[in-house]
């Protein structure tokens, strides 16, 4: 069953040939029957996009949240997933607050799960899609080469806490890119991951860098004693102009969003021109099409 | 009826015995151990060759989840499993529902377990009331109610003074205190041990700190009150070398390792099975090394299962929300053999079973853990080299909960008797 669980299960260079095919007007081929889309935390891109990729192959959406489905009555994961497939439906789309989550679903499941976002293990579709925008924006170099070896990319902020960052370092350092994670040191993961580098200097890892990537930061890791004030992160890592004076010139920033303006990015740098933010969100649709494709047709 | 083991290699290490020879039970008893043949026509022959004869084995650390949770285990079920996996002895954790911190509770578990299962099960009674980690219990009614220790366990105390004068109430009555050594401000909200592993699956960790910060304190509350301490399933090499540190000080200090901690790390806990989360976690390798260290050096006093059944339900939870624990009573004979045949066979068969028997026994004052003359005939014979496949729909337990689902393990349990008692046979 090819379960999209982790960035690790995605073929990265068919992938992007395929969301480029797309985007330039391929039509894909059209399925039929339902897709599940099982949302226990709030999501506006992620369903969003996910919802109108179903439609745009054909297939309906049946969006499911704890407020208006059986989970609000105690119903188990476990039990869910096996009903929605004694149900048919084709896939179930998964978004939990707990890291493995959607593991622990396709171990109940007779359909591919595709993983929205588990807690703070992975998000495999936005590394998909961040990914393919870098591709997209140096030109679409040959994808089955190391076609980010020599570019360095900083991920910047709650690393520790981030699904993003995590799935983002497994897809870049895939494709060559040396790797940054930065953040307070509270922040950090508590081990260094493998293949990238982890620093709690925001100069070291903005130095001759050529993409920028910010995370949001979540205002609980105040509440529960991480940082001591906003102020503070701000002060020392919120994605400045002043502070890219040392990254590479052609520097892109990124950021998976919701943006919180004024937090870890500044004004001008979000809707500057070394943003690719817009782009980003552009490009979810496409990219959750192939995913589920990829999916289904395996 | 009586009974004739004839022919196996008897392991006693409470008389420091080891010769091939035939055992003897009569009237429930230990009546003989011989090397020559008694040719009793009365006794029922039970042929041994190759096999070992030993005291039953001793589980100080279990969980039977009576009264109040027995969807998990029941003292039938958890005695049951017990037998089938070599254990005589069992004594069974207070975190129930309610806690056993009551000399009434303590009393009808231990008449309902004599009731119910042939296995001897001995009760540890909480620490606090309600396991609260407030205040104390009456340690003086639970001892006379038949309490052999003392412990919150899952639920340490946190409060340092609460310890220190529990310890010292402890000591007065003559109860050992048991301790799960957990700083909970350390741990709170981790689900797995915090490194490498918990970095790359997104798991809050739990540090080895947690664990080393609370031994460190309980053995220096155990100094200064002379309160008999014994730490449960140690899991981290500091911890080991904490131990060695106030042993040589002289404290009244003993501890247990689970077979898991010595078989497994947290790798285990890649693709979030649930099987393999357990408190205290499965650590790294070099945590695991200076277990198996601790245990050939004698650090280690004796071998513990920490048996905590759970419903599937309950397990197929996601690993944040799923409870802690795995059973052990079936595979930690076979667990141990697999971890000694790996490294080189440092037990010799006599010091397995005292680690698994006597010495466990001794630590908490237990008669049990000997093959001597006179002594109730709590007795197992195994067959040390036998190598056979987990299947965990065939435990007697409720619990299917074990990391060890389809491994070879090497040594099995043929027979177990309780007083004389045949309570087990591998043959069906």
């Amino acid at each position: 069953m090819p379960h999209l669980l982790s960035a690790h299960d995605l073929p990265l260079a068919p992938m992007l040939e395929r969301i480029r095919q797309y985007r330039e007007g391929t039509t894909p081929r059209q399925g039929r029957g339902t897709i599940a889309l099982l949302f226990y935390e709030p999501s506006t891109r992620t369903r969003g996009a996910f919802e109108q990729a179903c439609v745009m192959l054909g297939y309906h959406p049946l969006v499911l949240t704890p407020s208006i489905s059986s989970i609000v009555k105690g119903e188990s994961l476990a039990d869910t997933v096996r009903t929605l497939c004694a149900q048919g439906v084709r896939a179930i789309v998964i978004r939990h607050p707990h890291a493995g989550a959607a593991h622990t679903a396709s171990r109940f499941s007779t359909v591919p799960i595709l993983n929205a976002g588990d807690g703070a293990h992975e998000h495999p579709t936005q590394a998909l899609l961040d990914i393919y925008t870098l591709w997209s924006h140096r030109g679409y170099p040959n994808p089955h080469t190391r076609w980010l070896e020599g570019v360095k990319v900083a991920i910047v902020g709650d690393v520790k806490h981030s699904r993003v960052a995590r799935s983002n370092a497994i897809l870049l350092t895939q494709a060559g890119a040396e790797v940054w994670l930065c953040a307070p040191p509270t922040l950090l993961p508590d081990a260094p991951l493998p293949g990238v580098q982890q620093t709690h200097s925001i100069e070291q890892a903005l130095q001759n860098a050529h993409v920028v990537m910010a995370l949001r930061l979540q205002t609980e890791r105040m509440e529960s004693g991480f940082l001591p004030s906003l102020n503070a992160y701000r002060r020392d890592y919120q994605i400045t102009e002043a502070r890219l004076q040392v990254a590479h010139p052609d520097c892109v920033v990124m950021h998976p969003g919701p943006i919180q303006r004024g937090v870890e990015i500044e004004d001008a740098v979000a809707d500057g021109s070394r943003s690719l933010i817009l782009t980003q969100v552009q490009v979810g649709l496409t990219v959750r099409a192939v995913c589920l494709e990829y999916a289904l047709e395996n | 009826m009586d009974y004739l083991l004839a022919n196996g290699r008897v392991l006693d290490p409470s008389q420091n015995r080891d010769e091939v020879a035939h055992l003897v039970i009569r009237g429930g008893r230990i009546a003989e151990i011989t090397p020559i043949l008694p040719s009793d026509p009365s006794l029922k022959r039970i042929d041994c060759d190759g096999l070992w004869v030993a005291p039953g084995l001793v589980d100080i650390h279990v969980h039977l989840r009576e009264p109040g949770q027995s969807y998990k285990e029941t003292l039938q079920t958890g005695g049951a499993a017990a037998l089938a996996g070599g254990f005589t002895t069992i004594c069974c954790m207070p975190n129930t529902e309610p806690p056993l911190d009551s000399p009434t509770l303590v009393r009808e578990i231990r008449q309902r377990a004599e009731r119910e299962t042939p296995c001897r099960v001995y009760v540890v009674a909480a620490l606090t009331q309600g396991m609260a980690g407030e205040q104390l219990c009456d340690y003086h009614a639970l001892k006379q109610a038949g309490a052999i220790a003392c412990s919150d366990d899952a639920f340490p105390v946190q409060n340092a003074e609460v310890m220190r004068r529990a310890m010292l109430a402890c000591a007065a009555y003559g109860l050992p205190v048991v301790t799960h050594c957990e700083d909970k401000s350390l741990s709170a909200g981790g689900s797995m041990h915090r490194g490498v592993v918990s970095s790359l699956l997104g798991l809050q960790g739990i540090p080895a700190s947690s664990e080393t910060v609370q031994i460190a304190r309980n053995a220096l509350l155990a100094w200064e009150t002379g309160c008999q301490l014994h730490l449960q399933h140690l899991s981290t090499a500091v911890g080991v070398a904490l131990v060695r540190f106030f042993k040589a000080q002289g404290v009244r200090l003993t501890c247990e390792v689970c077979p898991h901690h010595l078989l497994l790390t947290d790798s285990a806990c890649e693709g979030y099975d649930t099987n393999a989360k357990m408190n205290p976690p499965l650590r790294t390798e070099s945590d695991r090394r200076a277990l198996s260290e601790g245990l050939i050096e004698g650090v280690i006093d004796c071998i513990a299962t920490d048996h905590a059944p759970h419903a599937p339900f309950e397990k197929e939870r996601t690993f944040p929300d799923a409870p802690f624990g795995i059973v052990g009573l079936e595979t930690a004979f076979g667990c141990i053999g697999l971890w000694n045949h790996q490294q080189g066979t440092p037990l010799s068969p006599l010091e397995w079973i005292r680690l698994m028997s006597t010495a466990p026994a001794q630590i908490l004052n237990l008669t049990a853990g000997t093959l001597q003359v006179g002594a109730p005939a709590d007795v197992v014979v195994l067959d040390p080299h036998a190598r056979w496949i987990v299947n965990p729909d065939e435990f007697r337990s409720k619990g299917r909960n074990t990391p060890f689902r389809g491994w070879e393990l090497i040594g099995k349990v043929r027979y177990t008797f309780v007083g004389g008692e045949c309570v087990y046979s591998a043959a069906g």
